[in-house]
């Protein structure tokens, strides 16, 4: 039961982006067309859930049992890195078709603010294993959510007069208002 | 480079927020109050300047091939002295920006410095940049922040501007109020800068 509220509170009610504001830079820099949202969402996804994974346990094995917790901040970043340019080369071998789908975000992810901060909250509500793994999937899963929702109303905007100064970014930030409005709906579900 | 057309473009011309568009993260969470926005600036700006004039140092040791994770180190090492600082001086603060602070980490903001300036320029210059770009930073987060809290509390650093009967608007200290609220101050600064561009070409045009 903890795990189904764990899942739906990261993808609704407290989605990682509209309502945490992580991940809001590909959020508004690869959102205009749904075709590369999707993409970045997969390889965010797989990203986020396997380096949730290898800081819990580098944490609880390695840190916590040195009394070292306060290097946190630069092993999971270091790890994060390596991570991302180790997928990027085991894809490459081994999977051309699906290096090819998600090549191009993979080095993207490294600033990617949703991947160290889910592996740093993970730890801050003293989550388990299980509950690592869920919460990061879910995270992912609520971040490409709103990914491809911005994403297909923006590919709308091609057809529509906006004022000059407002095209691009700041209509972009304003949509994202206006989906966060409509997730504030979510609010008392869980 | 003069050193003081350095500083003017981090605050102004290169303005992190409203011209680069990068570190968006930090500015829509933190600028609930004016406090924190002004906490989360001060505590970026060290961080930029700190590492900036780190790397301007070993700028010639790092080798070309590792240098994203060599600069990544060198600011999470800042950001961790930051931390600590904060967690024994401000815990108040502390525990308002939250996960935000070592999320300074991954700002694209100071990554971006290190690898388009420090890694090029001298100390001096290098250390001028950050605190510009800082400042800059800080400022746009002071604006947004200022007039959340107005807006959406009815004060400003805690102090209530209006009478009992004043109904804030709440919406501006939600998460849509900020999205909302930077957009449009994007678009505000956008059309002042394309009025005064097309101002500069005109004048141009008249010398001519």
């Amino acid at each position: 039961m903890r795990l189904f509220t764990i899942l739906i509170s990261t993808i609704f009610v407290n989605n990682y982006v509209v309502a945490r504001f992580l991940g809001i830079c590909p959020f508004l820099g690869v959102s205009n067309k749904t075709e590369t949202a999707t993409g970045m969402s997969l390889a965010v996804t797989f990203v986020v859930t396997l380096s949730s994974i290898i800081t819990y346990i580098i944490h609880h094995l390695i840190l916590a049992n040195l009394g070292l917790e306060y290097l946190q901040t630069i092993v999971f970043i270091l790890v994060i890195a390596a991570l991302v340019q180790f997928v990027e080369m085991v894809l490459k071998k081994t999977s051309p078709t699906l290096y090819n789908a998600l090549g191009v975000y993979l080095p993207l992810i490294t600033t990617n603010c949703v991947v160290l901060g889910v592996a740093i909250l993970n730890i801050q509500e003293k989550y388990n294993l299980l509950e690592t793994i869920v919460n990061a999937f879910g995270a992912s899963v609520g971040f490409g959510l709103a990914l491809i929702l911005i994403s297909a109303i923006r590919e709308q905007f091609e057809i529509i007069d906006i004022p000059e100064a407002l095209e691009g970014f700041p209509i972009a930030l304003i949509t994202a208002g206006l989906m966060s409005i409509a997730f504030l709906g979510f609010n008392g579900l869980v | 480079m003069k050193l003081s057309k350095i500083f003017y473009n981090g605050l102004v011309k290169e303005n992190p927020i409203f011209v680069q568009l990068i570190g968006m993260c930090s500015v829509l969470a933190v600028t609930t109050s004016v406090i924190n926005g002004l906490g989360m600036g001060l505590a970026a700006t060290v961080v930029l300047v700190g590492s900036n004039v780190v790397i301007s140092l070993l700028r010639k040791v790092i080798p070309d091939k590792i240098r994203i994770p060599a600069f990544i180190v060198v600011i999470a090492t800042f950001v961790t002295i930051v931390e600590m600082f904060m967690k024994a001086y401000a815990q108040e603060l502390y525990n308002a920006l939250g996960i935000f602070i070592p999320l300074i980490v991954v700002n694209c903001m100071i990554l971006a410095r290190a690898e388009a300036f420090a890694s090029k320029n001298g100390v001096l210059a290098s250390a001028v940049d950050g605190l510009g770009m800082g400042l800059g930073y800080s400022v746009a987060l002071l604006i947004l922040s200022s007039l959340r809290e107005i807006l959406g509390s009815g004060s400003i650093f805690d102090i209530q501007l209006f009478g009992p009967s004043f109904e804030p608007a709440l919406i501006f200290i939600m998460p849509p109020g900020a999205f909302i609220l930077l957009g449009i101050l994007i678009g505000v600064f956008n059309s002042i800068r394309k009025k005064q561009a097309s101002k500069e070409a005109l004048a141009k045009g008249d010398v001519e």
